[in-house]
């Protein structure tokens, strides 16, 4: 790998994503951009980065941006954040949304669409009690091909066993094929935006609770610290947000602070919530 | 050790399967068809888990979970088809008899452990 293309890629995914990669990461971007190499009759991923530092064309630099930045996603990942967010947040909206009967929900790097629709599914499996409550997620990626997947809501079999229980499999989804469509009751109830966490997010509105899972860890250290500053913005003071398992707001930011008694989730701290007010 | 029973006619899967189950702490016992695996839960304490085709001679699974759940202890062991019938109203037949997770073949390490810690068994070592 030429290392000034290296070098060069380094400072391209920065800057239009935030994204940090170091040397040790080279395998991934091999891994990565073979794909987008074969599809654009490039002859492999070290002449992709090449042709990034010399005339790119504008659909080279998006599946590009694509393929570095889509992950890997599971219905229920992880289980306990979903668990804890039905038994502990949940209750909590319902008191204090009493009066609007409406939560608003923000996923902040959705993929293709998992995360979402698990809170969706999950919403409406508390049935009667919230049958006349508005739920709405918003659901972002900064990638476009990842969010037309997303929209599409269709999952291969391998993806459906990941996570999800079976009794939602039947309940929630029509087999299509070989593969499981979502049903459009619960897909209404997300929306897809296309949306760069380097972005302010003041446009997306005012949200309860935010995910951002498993995506702070790509980012550099004042980066991650602008991002969540952001997102206390976006939350009222007693908004709660979720981080994955690895990451963390300590010595990061000061605008969260841990809930007591509760693993990866966040509440703003008052100096947020002011600012936020 | 807690006890899964692995039903299969396949001794490739069975072993593919015990691997994976062994890995997780489980102790295996297998059974070649829903035959075999009645006499094994008839006399032996009930397993905690039964991973379980669906296709099998003699006795198919789907049978051979009818007859389980109406046995006296036969509502304690967590049942987890493992199958390549992957329809839609194979698989609710499947819940309506007392299957409580389903894996559509093949599978891995992955999907097994995810169906495991579903239903609240044991699926890390």
């Amino acid at each position: 790998m030429n290392q000034a293309d290296f070098e060069h890629f380094i400072g391209f995914l920065k800057t239009k994503a935030g994204i940090v990669i170091t040397a040790e990461k080279a395998y991934l971007v091999e891994n990565r951009l073979s794909p987008v190499a074969r599809k654009h009759g490039i002859g492999n991923a070290n002449e992709v980065l090449a042709k990034l530092r010399q005339a790119p064309s504008a659909a080279l630099v998006n599946d590009v941006l694509d393929a570095m930045t889509t992950n890997e996603t599971l219905f229920f990942r992880d289980q306990r954040p979903f668990d804890q967010f039905r038994d502990k947040v949940i209750p909590e909206l319902l008191q204090r949304n009493a009066a609007s009967k409406r939560i608003r929900i923000w996923c902040a790097a959705c993929s293709s669409g998992q995360e979402p629709y698990s809170l969706a599914m999950l919403f409406n499996e508390l049935g009667p009690k919230v049958a006349d409550w508005r739920l709405e997620i918003v659901a972002t990626d900064i990638s476009k091909t990842i969010l037309d997947r997303a929209r599409k809501a269709e999952y291969s079999q391998f993806e459906v066993q990941r996570g999800l229980p079976i009794t939602m499999l039947v309940k929630y989804f029509e087999q299509k094929g070989e593969s499981w469509a979502l049903k459009q009751d619960i897909k209404s109830k997300v929306q897809f935006r296309e949306f760069n966490l380097l972005d302010s997010p003041r446009s997306l509105g005012q949200f309860d609770v935010v995910f951002c899972r498993n995506v702070l860890i790509y980012f550099d250290h004042q980066t991650k610290a602008d991002i969540l500053a952001r997102i206390a913005g976006v939350m009222p003071a007693n908004g709660h947000l979720f981080l994955g398992g690895a990451e963390t707001v300590l010595g990061v930011s000061d605008k969260f602070a841990a809930a007591p008694g509760l693993r990866g989730i966040y509440l703003p701290t008052d100096k947020a919530a002011a600012r936020a007010a | 050790m807690s006890v899964c029973l692995i039903v299969d006619d396949s001794s490739v899967v069975r072993k593919v399967a015990r691997r994976i189950v062994e890995k997780f702490g489980y102790s295996v016992a297998e059974a070649a068809d829903g035959t075999d695996a009645l006499e094994y839960v008839t006399s032996n304490p009930m397993p905690e888990a039964i991973l379980l085709d669906w296709n099998m001679p003699k006795m198919q699974g789907i049978d051979f979970l009818e007859s389980l759940r109406k046995l006296p202890d036969g509502t304690s062991p967590k049942v987890v088809f493992c199958t390549t019938e992957n329809d839609l109203q194979k698989i609710s037949r499947a819940l309506w008899a007392g299957a409580d997770e389903y894996i559509m073949k093949p599978f891995d390490e992955d999907i097994l452990a995810a169906k495991f810690a579903t239903v609240g068994l044991r699926s890390a070592a």
